[in-house]
């Protein structure tokens, strides 16, 4: 698989008196078309390592390559922050125009994208995200799981090949956090998009195909979601939550109901149940 | 049976704007007793905030009425600043709203706008920053502190004036699972300790089941449901139509009694779900 952002044994610290690391020495490989949640506490470094994959941050020690292009090299910004979208947390805070389809348009209008293709890019961008008919809607008019969307949105309208969400879905209701999963997860499957998910939410970190876990600037566990989940007591000892069914196949461990160690979804809990109350009559 | 600690009557709101009116909150008809804690859910422009800004009399209705201990907050006798103190009233990411240049004088800002001696704002003070594990901030400037550790002193800058009512709209909204369990451990307390009413607005499910006494659903701009959490969440698909979810376990146990497992109880909590599925095989906890 090809690799699209590369952090190679990068340490980073804030400030310069105190040299207090966020994290040193840390290695991380995202593969190209992959969905990668990120998981960890307030302060375990997830989002300052986020900022490095489009050269908001960039390493004090180490190097970030983004499709090859070293983070450090000025010249590259510009394409490395166009390979490479980030969603922040606060909806209100990243929408900059007064329509809709305007702030969309806002980024690729900027790179120089000529007016014919632009409005094709827009109509495209708020399409993938199912927002095409707020095109003409002042963003004031949209819940907080839209006003997402479109910023997403204008973040597609860019063609990247990495969409970086930091802590996106940490503002919004039920709603509107399955709002923007149900887009991320369509836009990493059909068009292929990579996709750094960066959440406090373990059942949004089941949808990926990979969980990273962070804790004080180091990655404690990286695997499939069935694999980092079953690892009960490591997540609650960093102080992170497993879904309440995992949770209850591991407090079943040794009884006579023992359900399948990876169970993740209610539907799937349910199921191992019914079978299991079957087996006992 | 004891006067409510609230009593909302026929309240309607609209917000205005550009021509446009917008009803945020109709006809709804509220009595809170005293000592419960509340838990506020609805999707997102269901009215929760607009409902919470008017037991505080930050907004003012266009009918209706707001009773805070039987008293009519929006009539001409009623000293709303008095009702501002017996009401703490705690925003989403209070932490942005911090403004001094201590910790300590930021806590004490309201007692002293209550015109407490300098005493007994100074025990107060102290008291709100042990309960929300501040204590130890006191001379730092707030914006050193972390995201999390912020919040906090903003909570307890609202505990120090005393409310007899507390509401907090999300306290636990981008906070990780340990920060939100200190969070919402110390608003329990407030509750249980102090026999104090506690609203608390959340998009976390899991969070009011466990902790409420009562649970408001709103839906658009209308009370839906006020009842036990048992009651509430028993019901999942009403629930799932307004665009709420309920707990995963909840879920669990309702597919199960779907497929003819007979359980009376409802279910929030993991430890007492294992306990129920032990007891069907006929193996107690202690078996």
């Amino acid at each position: 698989m090809e690799t699209i952002i590369n952090a190679e044994n990068i340490s980073y610290f804030y400030d310069e008196e105190t040299k207090k690391y966020v994290f040193k020495d840390l290695s991380l490989k995202v593969e190209k078309g992959s969905f990668v949640a990120v998981l960890g506490h307030n302060g375990s470094g997830k989002s300052t390592l986020a900022k490095h994959f489009n050269a908001i941050l960039q390493p004090t020690e180490g190097k970030v390559y983004v499709n090859s292009m070293d983070t450090l090299d000025e010249d590259k910004l510009l394409e490395i922050r166009k390979d490479v979208g980030m969603v922040f947390q606060n909806p209100d805070n990243q929408i900059v125009a007064t329509i809709v389809e305007d702030d969309v348009a806002f980024a690729p209008e900027n790179l120089g994208v000529p007016h014919d293709e632009l409005v094709i890019r827009v109509r495209d961008a708020l399409k993938a995200v199912s927002m095409e008919n707020f095109s003409d809607k002042a963003p004031h008019q949209l819940s907080g799981g839209q006003k997402q969307r479109v910023a997403i949105a204008g973040i597609i309208a860019m063609q990247p090949d990495c969409i970086v969400l930091d802590e996106a879905t940490a503002m919004l209701d039920p709603k509107g956090r399955r709002e923007v999963m149900e887009v991320v997860r369509r836009l990493n499957r059909e068009m292929g998009i990579t996709v750094v998910f960066i959440t406090h939410y373990m059942e949004e970190a089941a949808n990926a195909d990979r969980v990273v876990v962070m804790d004080s600037g180091k990655i404690v566990l990286d695997g499939s979601p069935k694999e980092v989940f079953t690892q009960v007591e490591t997540l609650k000892s960093i102080g992170l939550d497993v879904p309440q069914v995992t949770y209850l196949s591991y407090l079943l461990r040794g009884t006579k109901l023992e359900l399948p160690k990876d169970i993740l979804t209610a539907s799937e809990c349910a199921d191992a149940i019914l079978k299991l109350l079957e087996e006992k009559k | 049976m004891s006067l409510p600690v609230i009593e909302v009557k026929d309240l309607t709101f609209s917000y205005n704007s550009l021509g446009t009116t917008h009803t945020a909150i109709e006809n709804v008809n509220l009595k809170i007793e005293k000592g419960e804690l509340v838990g506020i859910i609805g999707h997102t422009g269901s009215g929760k905030s607009t409902l919470i800004q008017h037991l505080n009399g930050l907004l003012k209705p266009n009918s209706g009425t707001v009773l805070i201990d039987g008293e009519d907050i929006f009539s001409k006798e009623c000293d709303l600043r008095k009702i501002r103190f017996k009401v703490g009233l705690v925003f989403q990411y209070p932490e942005y709203q911090l403004f001094e240049e201590t910790v300590y004088n930021d806590i004490a800002f309201g007692p002293k706008n209550m015109g407490l001696s300098p005493d007994e704002i100074d025990k107060r003070v102290k008291e709100a920053a042990a309960f929300t594990g501040v204590e130890d901030y006191l001379n730092k400037s707030p914006f050193d502190l972390s995201g999390g550790q912020k919040r906090r002193v903003a909570i307890a800058g609202v505990i120090a004036m005393d409310p007899e009512i507390l509401i907090l709209d999300e306290p636990a909204a981008g906070l990780d699972p340990k920060g939100r369990d200190k969070i919402l451990g110390q608003i329990k307390k407030y509750q249980r300790e102090k026999g104090n009413t506690v609203l608390l607005v959340s998009h976390s499910m899991e969070d009011i089941a466990k902790l409420a006494t009562k649970v408001l659903v709103m839906a658009d701009g209308k009370v839906e449901a006020y009842d036990i959490p048992e009651k509430i969440f028993a019901d999942t698909e009403r629930i799932e139509k307004i665009g709420l979810a309920v707990p995963q376990i909840t879920e669990v146990f309702e597919i199960l009694k779907k497929n003819g497992i007979e359980i009376k109880e409802s279910i929030f909590s993991v430890e007492y779900a294992k306990k129920v599925l032990l007891s069907l095989i006929g193996e107690g906890e202690d078996a």
